[in-house]
């Protein structure tokens, strides 16, 4: 079988002697929706860096959609597309030049890469821009340029290193959108992240890294039941009394006592809390998860 | 990638460049044509008459060849350096390195950009000469090859000095310590044979004296060193930088970690 990114035993130790990578085996289906995590300095960026030829490896192979990087770096490179963390773009360009000159990169003719550059930039909200000097442009829209110039030789993996890092949330979900859109159409997606939320919700398998090594790589639905127990936020419309619990139960108070806080272990069900608040008279007005529950498990095992 | 990717990745390069220097037109095309507008006017005119004649032509028609290819030496290595630099500090090379563009191109793009802007400033700057003097042409072929592996070679020494750059500082010790020096001392503004002995053989040591006798013989018709040998020591240049070069891009020497 062909992945869309398969890494073996692949290492990096840098002129300082730090080894970031010690070893990493990752493969990555097509058509997935993959996210890397890892806390700072766990490796995430140098394996990225690999797969994109910014950083020379150690040792090791990297095949993308079966090309490998050193034996057949052009066919590779055109497989992938990266919208790194860091802005990259020359910023005296015009925006529509800036995606036109990486279309010419990759031997696009001029007439194919217009038409693609005014496709991408108007899918992105961009394109009212488009002769604007891209030094000009806010935050969000540079990240949005960064996506559009990924995409303008339409490859088949596209790389984002935390690409909604310092985004609004309104940007930041409709970016996930478009992202999304182009998972459905076929591109296999790999994020980075540190908005645990982001990879909870749009990816299907995940993979974290630790001091240069994976510590797990399954899919999230495998990892999330991994998860022993939750705790939930219910605001009710009135305050609980002091003695009133539920055996086997633990529930703490909030604020007022309107607000409460009760942890589930796996194979409890809640409906035993809902039916004692019932009996008392109070209703639930919402409810939700105290904290991510990718988060919880990312701490723990980065901890190991 | 296809020949005629690896053209359109070529061309890219180029269109690029070019489109930079044009842009910033008065830190790249105006100081020249200033500065070298001064020299014809002091040394050329107001000084150059009272020298009189220099093998057998007017001082002022001696200096334009030394000149005008002070200018294509200074713009072709300072348009690659800059460049270069400019886009490894800003990590906008970064565009280039991700994508399937092989280094021969990358570095032969970058080249010719600086190529296309000595060759443009060498222009205006001939053009400005024909204002104080007339000129005529001994051996167009020649002319056009000196002046063309001149600024190959410059380029080239642009690129491996952006290559090594670590900052702006780094960019312009060159230029000012190393370039300035001998290319006043290459004998742009005298022959060599009004020099002692010693000095005569030391100036045979400074590269930049053959360019620009090589250059002045295709306009002039007079040198003080053979042409040829001009012509040997440039491709010797030329192939020894763009080797080193294209190491030092596939090395990733200051572009990947």
């Amino acid at each position: 079988m062909t992945y869309a990114i398969e890494i073996s035993d692949l290492k990096k130790r840098y002129d300082g002697g730090f080894e970031a990578l010690k070893g990493v085996d990752l493969k990555v289906e097509k058509g997935d929706f993959f996210a890397l995590l890892g806390p700072n300095g766990a490796g995430k960026s140098t394996t990225i860096g690999i797969l994109c030829s910014l950083v020379n490896k150690t040792s090791g192979r990297v095949s993308i959609f079966g090309a490998d990087i050193d034996e057949d770096f052009a066919k590779a490179k055109k497989y992938l597309g990266v919208v790194p963390q860091e802005f990259n773009f020359n910023v005296f360009e015009s925006v529509f030049n800036v995606v036109v000159t990486q279309a010419g990169f990759y031997g696009i003719s001029k007439e194919v890469a217009e038409q693609r550059a005014e496709k991408y930039l108007k899918q992105l909200g961009l394109w009212d821009k488009k002769d604007a000097q891209s030094r000009m442009l806010s935050g969000g829209m540079k990240r949005r340029l960064m996506i559009a110039r990924a995409l303008i030789h339409e490859p088949e993996v596209l790389i984002l290193d935390e690409p909604t890092a310092g985004v609004d949330i309104e940007l930041r979900r409709s970016m996930w959108e478009f992202i999304k859109g182009l998972n459905e159409q076929g591109t296999t997606i790999i994020l980075t992240t540190h908005y645990l939320e982001e990879a909870e919700q749009l990816c299907r398998n995940i993979a974290i890294i630790n001091s240069g090594e994976i510590v797990e790589n399954t899919s999230v639905k495998a990892l999330l039941k991994t998860l022993n127990q939750e705790t939930f936020i219910l605001d009710l419309d009135n305050s609980v009394a002091p003695d009133w619990a539920v055996e086997g139960y633990r529930i703490d108070r909030l604020n007022d006592a309107s607000t409460i806080e009760v942890e589930v272990i796996k194979g409890q069900s809640l409906n035993r809390v809902f039916s004692a608040l019932d009996a008392v008279g109070i209703n639930v007005l919402s409810m939700r998860n105290k904290s991510n529950r990718l988060e919880e498990l990312f701490v723990k095992l980065i901890k190991g | 990638m296809k020949n005629s990717e690896l053209f359109i990745a070529f061309y890219t390069i180029l269109r690029r460049e070019i489109r930079r220097f044009m842009r910033i037109w008065p830190q790249t095309l105006l100081p020249p044509a200033i500065t070298m507008s001064l020299y014809f006017a002091i040394f050329g005119h107001f000084i150059g008459g009272r020298i009189g004649e220099m093998d057998g032509f007017s001082y002022m028609q001696y200096i334009v060849p030394g000149l005008i290819m002070m200018s294509v030496i200074t713009n072709s290595y300072s348009n690659v350096s800059s460049s270069f630099f400019s886009a490894k500090f800003q990590h906008s090379i970064q565009e280039l390195l991700v994508s399937p563009t092989p280094n021969w191109v990358i570095l032969l793009g970058y080249v010719l950009g600086g190529v296309a802007r000595g060759l443009f400033v060498g222009l205006i700057v001939t053009l400005l000469s024909l204002f104080f003097t007339h000129l005529t042409l001994h051996n167009v072929f020649l002319t056009v090859l000196v002046v063309l592996l001149t600024a190959i070679m410059f380029s080239l020494g642009g690129f491996v000095n952006a290559i090594y750059a670590r900052s702006f500082d780094d960019v312009s010790i060159v230029p000012t310590f190393i370039l300035t020096p001998l290319t006043y001392l290459g004998g742009v503004f005298y022959s060599i044979h009004l020099l002692p002995e010693f000095w005569q053989q030391l100036s045979l040591l400074n590269p930049v004296l053959y360019m620009v006798n090589a250059f002045r013989f295709g306009i002039l018709g007079v040198s003080d060193i053979n042409v040829y040998w001009a012509l040997v020591i440039v491709c010797v240049f030329i192939v020894v930088l763009f080797s080193f070069g294209l190491h030092l891009l596939n090395k990733g020497r200051g572009i990947r970690n």
